[in-house]
C-alpha cells in the first residue's frame, strides 16, 4: 500500500462515513470501471456459471444488498481455491525447514474451512456453489510463496470487506474466526517470503470485483 | 491478581462509561443516528447489558474498549522498545507493530470523537520485562489476546462502518500474534482453523496485572 493509500485508509477509520468499507481501491485508478466490471463478471461467471454472475455485478455497483448465502458461496469460492492450491502444493513444492511444517496445516485449515462454509450454507437453506477447476501455474518455492501471498491476502481483504454486509450475527462470527486465521497464514507465509507480515496497520477491505480481479488468473 | 487494581480498572472503565454517556446524549451528532442500522432480531440477544457497558454506550463502549486494549500494547512495544532486549530484525519488528498500535489508538479515539464519545483515558501500565525470551512470549500473549477480543465485539458492533473499521485492525493484530508466534516457535494458529473469541471479563482480567493506576 501508498502512503497515500494508507492515509486514506486511516482517514476512513477516523471519519466514518459509508463509503469506509471501500475507500481503498486496489486498482489504482488506472483502469476503467467498466473495465473492471466487464473483468469482474467474466471471472464471476467462470466460477458460478453465467447465470449467477448478475448478482455479482450488481452488488459491485450496490455494494449492499447481497445475502448471507451469496456472501457465503463467495467465500467458499475462495477457501476452495486455497485449499486445492495448498493440497496440491503439498505434493508439487519441495518444501524445507519452516515451510514443511506450515504446509500441511495451512491444507488442512482451508480444508476445514470449506467444510465449515459448506454447512452454513446449508443450514441457512442456501447451496453451496459447486469447486470450479483452477490452474495454479508457478515453479518452484518461490513461485508457490508468492502464489500463497496473494491468496492468503486477498483472503484477508475480501472478508474483511465482505463483513459489514453479513445479516447474521453468528454468520459475522464464523467468518471472523476464519478471517482471523487467513491474516496468522498471510502473515506466515510472508516471513517465508522476506516480506513484512503486518505490512500496514490495517487491513484494506476489499470489493468483489478487487477479489475477482485478485484471483482470476487463477480459475481455469 | 490485585484486587486493589481491579477497582482502580473497573473505576477508571466507570468513569469513561458515563462521560461518554453524556457525551452521547448532549452531542447530538448526526453521524450517530445515521449510523443506526435497522436493528436485526439478535438470535443471541438476551436483553443483559451490554459486556462493554463500562466503557460506554453501545459502539462508543466497544471502541473504548478496545482503545484501552490498543493504549496497553502500544504502552508495552513502548516499554520493550526502549528496554534494549532486542536488537535488529527482533527490534524492527517489535517497533513497527508499536507504531501500528499507536496507530489503531489514534483511529479508534478519532471514531470514538466522532461519534460523539469521549475516547477513554490511557491506562498506566507496568509490564515485566524480565528477558527478551519472556518479553516476546507476553507480546505473544498480549497479540493473541487482542485478536481474539476484537472478534468477541465483531457481533456487538452496530454500526457497519465501525465494524469495517474493527475489521481491519482485527485481522493486523492476527498478523501480529502469528509473526510473534513464529518468532517463538509456536504454532501460527493456536486455537486450530478457527479463531476463538475471548469475552470483556476474560481480556480485563488477563491484562489487569498490568494496570498499576
Amino acid at each position: 500500500m501508498t502512503q497515500q493509500q494508507k492515509s486514506a485508509a486511516v482517514e476512513g477509520l477516523v471519519h466514518p462515513e459509508p463509503a469506509t468499507v471501500e475507500v481503498v481501491d486496489g486498482s489504482g485508478g488506472d483502469i476503467s470501471r467498466s473495465d473492471v466490471l466487464l473483468k469482474g463478471a467474466l471471472a464471476a461467471g467462470a466460477v458460478y456459471g453465467t447465470l449467477m454472475v448478475a448478482p455479482f455485478v450488481r452488488s459491485a455497483l450496490a455494494a449492499s444488498g447481497t445475502s448471507d448465502v451469496d456472501i457465503l458461496n463467495f467465500a467458499l469460492t475462495l477457501e476452495y481455491l486455497e485449499s486445492t492450491f495448498y493440497e496440491e502444493a503439498q505434493q508439487k513444492v519441495k518444501a524445507s525447514g519452516e515451510l514443511k511444517k506450515l504446509l500441511p496445516l495451512l491444507a488442512s485449515d482451508e480444508k476445514q474451512h470449506v467444510a465449515a462454509l459448506k454447512g452454513t450454507i446449508e443450514k441457512l437453506g442456501g447451496k453451496p456453489v459447486a469447486e470450479p477447476t483452477f490452474n495454479f501455474e508457478y515453479s518452484g518455492t518461490s513461485g508457490f510463496l508468492k502464489v500463497a501471498e496473494t491468496l492468503e491476502n486477498t483472503g484477508v481483504g475480501a472478508y474483511n470487506g465482505a463483513g459489514p454486509s453479513i445479516k447474521s450475527k453468528e454468520v459475522l462470527a464464523a467468518a471472523g474466526s476464519i478471517v482471523q486465521v487467513e491474516a496468522r497464514h498471510a502473515a506466515a507465509i510472508s516471513l517465508q517470503n522476506g516480506q513484512e507480515p503486518a505490512p500496514s496497520a490495517f487491513d484494506a477491505p476489499l470489493t468483489e470485483k478487487q477479489v475477482l480481479k485478485a484471483v482470476e488468473p487463477l480459475i481455469a | 491478581m490485585d484486587p486493589v487494581s481491579r477497582r482502580k480498572f473497573i473505576a477508571v472503565g466507570g468513569g469513561t462509561s458515563m462521560a461518554a454517556f453524556l457525551a452521547a446524549c448532549g452531542g447530538g451528532d448526526d453521524s450517530t443516528t445515521m449510523m443506526k442500522s435497522t436493528t436485526e432480531p439478535e438470535p443471541m440477544g438476551n436483553g443483559k447489558e451490554s459486556e462493554t457497558a463500562q466503557f460506554g454506550k453501545g459502539d462508543i463502549g466497544i471502541l473504548n474498549y478496545a482503545l484501552t486494549l490498543e493504549y496497553l500494547e502500544t504502552a508495552f512495544y513502548e516499554e520493550v522498545v526502549k528496554s534494549g532486549l532486542f536488537k535488529g530484525e527482533e527490534l524492527a519488528v517489535l517497533k513497527k507493530f508499536g507504531a501500528e498500535e499507536k496507530q489503531h489508538v489514534e483511529a479508534l479515539s478519532g471514531t470514538v470523537k466522532k461519534l460523539g464519545g469521549k475516547p477513554a483515558p490511557m491506562p498506566k501500565a507496568e509490564f515485566p520485562l524480565n528477558g527478551a525470551k519472556s518479553v516476546a512470549e507476553l507480546a505473544g500473549t498480549v497479540e493473541n489476546l487482542g485478536a481474539a477480543a476484537y472478534l468477541g465485539q465483531a457481533g456487538n458492533i452496530e454500526s457497519p462502518e465501525v465494524l469495517a473499521a474493527a475489521l481491519s485492525i482485527h485481522s493486523v493484530e492476527a498478523r501480529h500474534a502469528a509473526t510473534l508466534n513464529t518468532l517463538l516457535g509456536l504454532s501460527i494458529t493456536p486455537d486450530g482453523a478457527f479463531g476463538k473469541p475471548a469475552d470483556v471479563k476474560t481480556v480485563l482480567e488477563s491484562v489487569e496485572p498490568f494496570i498499576v493506576g
